[in-house]
């Protein structure tokens, strides 16, 4: 154990502290709470391990929107039945299962040869004596239209995975929607509902949500070199659109409007298009022609941002009257 | 022990709690940040096993990156399911139309109501 360690243990403490905080906190507020400062903590673990995208993505949807999630359905739900003041027959032994199967792991982690000499060792990664999955996209690179790493592999060698999940944020959206059918009984109920928030929270929300907007843009364009990319630009974009509507100063977002539904389905459409022209015209699925991989790329994550953008606002935020149609 | 170990373990440590927490308690919020801890110590493993080498392996980054837009459209759509079975628990209907003034409180409301 050396000095080196010293900022993931005091990471990885924490991280404990805020896991077990989230999960038995006395009350269910301070439990979400705790989860949002839980989301913080992952989100400074993946900035030290290197993962930058994903300290940007866990901080903007981890972090926040996860929060606001939580917040507004508890405010929804009945008062919690005593959860920790109940006792429970198995918690002790289960706890010690817990402990114990934990230390079991750690045994075989820290005494298996393989992951003694972390930063050499890649045989796992190796397939048949080939190159490894890392070498073989750093061997691509240059064709993908992209010079990071991680944008290529999310919107051109795994695109389907890509546009597979801009089919579950649909899913889940039409889950939502499946919810709130007809049209809704108070038209302008929510409207008037600005004056109730607090003066220094609406100069907030005036003052960041530009700065938001001009941010996700940045992070959308620095996501061909370097860490950024659709999905950060869409949890940030979704974010301003989300505090702007808590507080009242973004009008409904209205599912009956056709933009709007353009707008969610715009990514997916976009994705499957190229897909299908691709198989058509192409060299097959999903395999763009090289000298066209950086425009289409451009274009598709623009697509993608937007849409994920406006999913991700309905999702968190919408009540009857932004999804009833 | 090495970073690569300390953060398998710790992983593994989050998955497992939050297993127990989803086993052991009967709120269904908790239940749901149970199940996004188990998904948060998967991520810590797989970013881990991608620091292996340097650079990182971008594959299983971009993996977790897709995992983080699935887990939380999942438990968008689980928090509406919950609210909804609560609706139906006292009486109300499923569909929040009645309940939508209720709904319609801004922040400084929340606010209110968490205060001791």
């Amino acid at each position: 154990m050396t000095l080196e360690l010293m900022p993931d243990i005091v990471l990885g403490t924490l991280l404990l502290l805020m896991a077990w905080g989230a999960l038995y906190a006395p009350t269910r507020y301070d439990a979400m709470a705790l989860f949002v400062a839980f989301g913080v903590v992952v989100a400074l673990i993946w900035a030290r391990l290197g993962a930058p995208d994903l300290a940007l993505a866990e901080a903007a949807i981890g972090a926040g929107l996860t929060g606001v999630l939580l917040m507004q359905a508890a405010r929804q739900l009945p008062a919690e039945v005593s959860v920790t003041g109940k006792r429970m027959p198995w918690f002790g032994s289960s706890l010690l299962f817990l402990v114990l199967t934990c230390a079991m792991f750690a045994a075989h982690i820290l005494t298996d040869s393989s992951f003694k000499q972390a930063g050499i060792d890649t045989s796992a990664t190796r397939l048949l004596g080939g190159p490894t999955v890392p070498e073989m996209v750093t061997a691509a690179l240059p064709n993908s239209g992209v010079s990071y790493p991680v944008t290529a592999v999310l919107l051109n060698f795994r695109a389907w995975d890509t546009m597979l999940e801009l089919l579950v944020l649909l899913l889940a959206l039409t889950g939502v929607r499946q919810l709130y059918p007809g049209t809704p009984q108070h038209p302008r109920a929510n409207t008037a509902s600005s004056p109730q928030a607090w003066p220094v929270l609406l100069s907030w929300a005036r003052f960041l949500a530009p700065l938001l907007v001009l941010l996700g843009g940045f992070l959308l364009w620095r996501g061909a070199s370097g860490p950024g990319g659709a999905f950060q630009a869409g949890a940030l974009l979704a974010s301003a659109a989300v505090m702007l509507r808590l507080t009242g100063l973004l009008p409904p977002l209205r599912w009956s409007s056709f933009l709007l539904r353009l707008t969610v389905i715009l990514g997916a459409l976009l994705f499957l298009g190229v897909a299908l022209a691709s198989l058509a015209f192409g060299d097959g699925w999903l395999v763009y022609p090289t000298q066209w991989a950086g425009a289409l790329i451009i274009v598709i994550e623009l697509a993608a941002t937007l849409s994920i953008a406006v999913t991700l606002s309905l999702l968190v935020i919408g009540e009857s009257e932004d999804l009833a149609s | 022990m090495t970073g690569l170990q300390l953060y398998l373990i710790l992983g593994a440590a989050v998955f497992l709690l939050g297993l127990h927490a989803l086993l052991m308690t009967t709120d269904s919020i908790r239940r749901l940040i149970a199940v996004n801890l188990m998904g948060a110590g998967i991520f810590l493993i797989m970013v881990a096993l991608a620091g292996r080498i340097s650079p990182p392996d971008p594959v299983l980054h971009a993996l977790v990156v897709t995992g983080l837009v699935v887990a939380i459209s999942a438990t968008a759509f689980a928090l509406r399911l919950i609210t909804a079975a609560a609706r139906i628990d006292s009486g109300q209907s499923a569909i929040p139309d009645k309940a939508s003034r209720l709904a319609s409180k801004t922040l400084s409301d929340v606010a209110e109501d968490s205060r001791p």
